[in-house]
C-alpha cells in the first residue's frame, strides 16, 4: 500500500513535464496534422543546453528556461520553414513524419559530435534535497518541476484563449481554409506554431535534465512514450495530452513501485493497445476536426 | 509488357547470381549481402508501407524478433552442416507473422499518422525488452552463435544465396500482388480506405495480410542476419536506424512500385557503406545520413522510378500523339492506384 502511494505520488508530479511535452506535440499536430517525432530530440537538446550554461556560466536549470525557450523557438521555426513547409500539402501528413524523424537523427548526431555520448546530468545544490511528508517522500525538485510545467501549461492556456495569434492558431486547427478566407496568415501560424511546440519541449527539456540523467540517445525513450501519452489523450488536444501524462506517468511509476521497473516499460504501450482497441481516436479525440 | 518485365527479372537475377563466381574481394560480397538484406526488407516494407500506404516504423522490432529466434535456438542446438539456420528460415517468418498479427490487427483500425506511432513505439518497447529480460535474452551482453562452418574463400557465399532467393519470393510476391485483386484492394485502401469498405472491399483482411507477409519476410531476414554476424546485441538487432534505412529506400526508389525498393536499396547501402567508411572514426556519419534523408525527401518525395517514368510517359507521347497511349497510361495509372 506504502509502495502504491508512493507510486502515485511520484507519477502525478512526474506528469507535469510530461503534460509539457505532450502539449507541445499536441498543438503542432493540431496546427499542421505533422506528427513531431523531433519533440523528443528538441527535449534533450534543451536539456544539453541548460546543462551547459549551469555548468559554464552557472545559471540554474530553472532560470535557464527563458534562454533556452527563445533558442529552441527559434530552431522550431527554421525546422518548419526549411524541412516541413516545402513538403506537398497532400502527403505532408505521411512525409512530415519521416521529416521530423529525420530531423531527430540530425539533432541527435549534432549532439553526439558536440556532447558526446556519455551520460549527464545536472546536479545543483538543491538536487538531492526532499520531503517526508505522512512517511511519504517528496523530492523537491520533482514538486518544483511539476509547478513549473503547470505554470507554463497555464500560460500556454491564456496564450491560446486571450490573444490574437492564440485566436489565429485555434482557427487553424478548426478548420484551416476557413481560417485563411478569413485573414490568417496559414503559413505563418504553422511556423509559429511549431516554434511553439518546440518552446514547451524546451521549458520541458530544462527540467528533464534535473530530474534524469540523459545522452544524445535519450530522446528514442521519450518520444515514444510521449507519443503513447499523444496518442491515448487523442491527437491535437491538449487537455487530452494532459490527461494522458497523468495517465502514462502514473502507471508506469505504480507498476515500477510495485511490481518491477523491468516491466513499466512495457505499461504505457500495453495501455495504449488497450485503449485503441476501444477507441482508435485515444480518449478526447475527435474524427476529423479538432478544437484545442 | 509481360515479357518486358519476364526479361527483366531474368537478367537482373541472372545477373546476381553470377556476380560471385568472379572471385570479388570479401569487402564487396560482404556489401551485396547487406544490400540484399535491405532490398527484400524494403521490398517487404513496400507491401505495407507502399501498396496500403500504412508507413509502419516498427519493422526493425520484427527484425530483431527473427534474429532473437534464430540466436535463442541455436543456443541449444548445434550446427553441423551449416545449413541448419537456413532451414528454420520459414518458421521464423512464420513466427514474425504470428507476432505481427494482432498487433497489425489492433493498430490498423488507427489511420496513417496513428499507425505509425503505434508501431515506433513497437520498435521501443521491443528494444527495452530486448535489454531488460535477462534471463532470455541476456540484456546487453548480448548472444553468440557458432560460427558458421564455411570456408573462409567462399564464407559470404550460402549468405548471398538465400538472401538472393529470398528477394526472389519477395519480389515474386510483390509482382503477383500487383497483377490480382489483392494490389487493388491494397490500392484502394491507400486511395480511400472508407470507400473502399462500402464497396466491399475487404479491406480488413487485406490490410492484415500484407502487413503480416511484410512483417515476416523482415524477420526471416533478421535471422539471416543474426547468423552472418555471429553474435547479436539489442542496440544493433533493434535499431530505429534499420528502419529509417528500410524507409528511405523505399521512399528514394519509389513507393508502391516492384523495382523501387530494389533500386532505392542499392544506391542507399553503397551510400551508407561510404559514409561508414568516410565517417566511421567520427559521430558526423548519422549528421550526413539524416541530411541526405532530408535531401531525398524534399527533392524527390516521389522517388526515382516514379519520377522516370513520368518523364518517359511524357516523352513518348510528346514523339507519337497516339490515341491509345493516353487510355493505356490512365489505366495504369489507376491500376497503380493514383486515383
Amino acid at each position: 500500500m506504502h509502495a502504491l502511494i508512493q507510486g502515485l505520488i511520484l507519477g502525478v508530479l512526474t506528469a507535469g513535464v510530461y503534460a509539457l511535452m505532450a502539449s507541445g506535440q499536441t498543438l503542432i499536430f493540431g496546427i499542421m496534422k505533422v506528427v513531431n517525432l523531433a519533440q523528443g530530440a528538441f527535449v534533450i537538446l534543451s536539456a544539453y543546453l541548460s546543462f551547459q550554461l549551469f555548468t559554464s556560466f552557472g545559471i540554474d536549470p530553472f532560470l535557464a528556461i527563458p534562454i533556452t525557450t527563445v533558442i529552441m523557438f527559434a530552431i522550431g521555426v527554421v525546422i518548419q520553414l526549411v524541412f516541413i513547409r516545402p513538403l506537398r500539402r497532400e502527403d505532408r501528413a505521411e512525409l512530415g513524419l519521416l521529416v521530423t524523424f529525420a530531423v531527430a537523427l540530425l539533432i541527435e548526431g549534432i549532439m553526439t559530435v558536440s556532447w558526446n555520448t556519455s551520460i549527464r546530468s545536472v546536479n545543483t545544490g538543491y538536487a538531492n534535497s526532499s520531503w517526508t511528508v505522512f512517511g511519504y517522500q517528496i523530492t523537491l525538485v520533482r514538486l518544483w518541476a511539476f509547478l513549473l510545467s503547470v505554470g507554463v501549461i497555464g500560460l500556454l492556456f491564456l496564450l491560446l484563449n486571450r490573444t490574437r495569434f492564440g485566436r489565429a492558431i485555434r482557427a487553424t486547427v478548426q478548420n484551416p481554409e476557413s481560417a485563411r478566407l478569413l485573414g490568417v496568415e496559414a503559413e505563418w501560424v504553422s511556423a509559429l506554431g511549431f516554434g511553439l511546440g518546440a518552446a514547451t519541449a524546451a521549458a520541458a527539456g530544462s527540467v528533464y535534465g534535473l530530474l534524469y540523467p540523459f545522452n544524445s540517445g535519450s530522446h528514442y525513450d521519450l518520444i515514444s512514450r510521449l507519443l503513447s501519452i499523444v496518442v491515448l489523450g487523442g491527437l491535437g488536444s491538449i487537455g487530452g495530452a494532459i490527461v494522458g501524462a497523468l495517465i502514462v506517468s502514473t502507471s508506469v511509476a505504480v507498476v515500477a513501485s510495485t511490481i518491477s521497473p523491468t516491466w513499466s516499460e512495457m505499461t504505457f504501450f500495453i495501455i495504449l493497445l488497450l485503449v485503441l482497441l476501444v477507441r482508435p481516436r485515444g480518449l478526447f479525440g475527435v474524427a476529423a476536426r479538432g478544437a484545442i | 509488357m509481360r515479357g518486358a518485365s519476364a526479361a527483366r527479372g531474368v537478367a537482373f537475377f541472372g545477373l546476381l547470381a553470377c556476380l560471385p563466381a568472379f572471385n570479388l574481394a570479401h569487402w564487396v560480397l560482404n556489401m551485396l549481402v547487406f544490400t540484399l538484406m535491405y532490398a527484400v526488407m524494403s521490398s517487404a516494407w513496400n507491401l505495407v508501407g507502399g501498396f496500403a500506404g500504412y508507413p509502419s516504423l516498427g519493422h526493425a522490432a520484427f527484425f530483431g524478433l527473427g534474429a532473437y529466434a534464430v540466436a535463442l535456438w541455436f543456443q541449444h542446438h548445434s550446427i553441423h552442416s551449416g545449413y541448419e539456420p537456413f532451414w528454420m528460415l520459414p518458421l521464423v517468418g512464420l513466427l514474425g507473422a504470428a507476432v505481427g498479427l494482432p498487433i497489425a490487427a489492433i493498430a490498423m483500425r488507427t489511420r496513417a499518422d496513428v499507425f505509425a506511432i503505434v508501431t515506433i513505439t513497437l520498435l521501443f518497447v521491443a528494444q527495452t525488452l530486448a535489454f531488460n529480460l535477462r534471463s532470455i535474452t541476456e540484456g546487453a551482453q548480448g548472444l553468440a552463435i557458432g560460427p558458421a562452418p564455411f570456408a573462409v574463400r567462399t564464407f559470404e557465399r550460402p549468405f548471398y544465396y538465400v538472401l538472393l532467393g529470398l528477394l526472389a519470393v519477395t519480389m515474386g510476391l510483390t509482382f503477383a500482388s500487383m497483377r490480382s485483386k489483392i494490389g487493388l484492394s491494397l490500392a484502394s485502401v491507400r486511395g480511400d480506405e472508407d470507400k473502399a469498405r462500402g464497396i466491399g472491399v475487404r479491406v480488413t483482411g487485406v490490410k492484415l495480410l500484407a502487413f503480416s507477409v511484410s512483417v515476416g519476410l523482415t524477420a526471416m531476414v533478421g535471422g539471416i542476419w543474426a547468423y552472418y554476424e555471429g553474435f547479436i546485441y539489442p542496440q544493433f538487432a533493434i535499431d530505429p536506424l534499420i528502419t529509417i534505412a528500410i524507409v528511405l529506400m523505399t521512399f528514394l526508389g519509389g513507393r508502391a512500385t516492384l523495382w523501387g525498393p530494389i533500386l532505392g536499396a542499392l544506391v542507399l547501402e553503397i551510400a551508407q557503406q561510404w559514409f561508414a567508411y568516410s565517417f566511421g572514426g567520427s559521430k558526423f556519419y548519422l549528421i550526413a545520413y539524416a541530411l541526405v534523408f532530408l535531401v531525398v525527401m524534399l527533392l524527390l518525395p516521389r522517388g526515382i522510378v516514379p519520377s522516370i517514368e513520368d518523364w518517359m510517359r511524357r516523352r513518348r507521347r510528346r514523339q507519337s500523339v497516339d490515341a491509345v497511349e493516353p487510355t493505356l497510361a490512365a489505366s495504369r495509372s489507376l491500376a497503380k492506384g493514383s486515383v
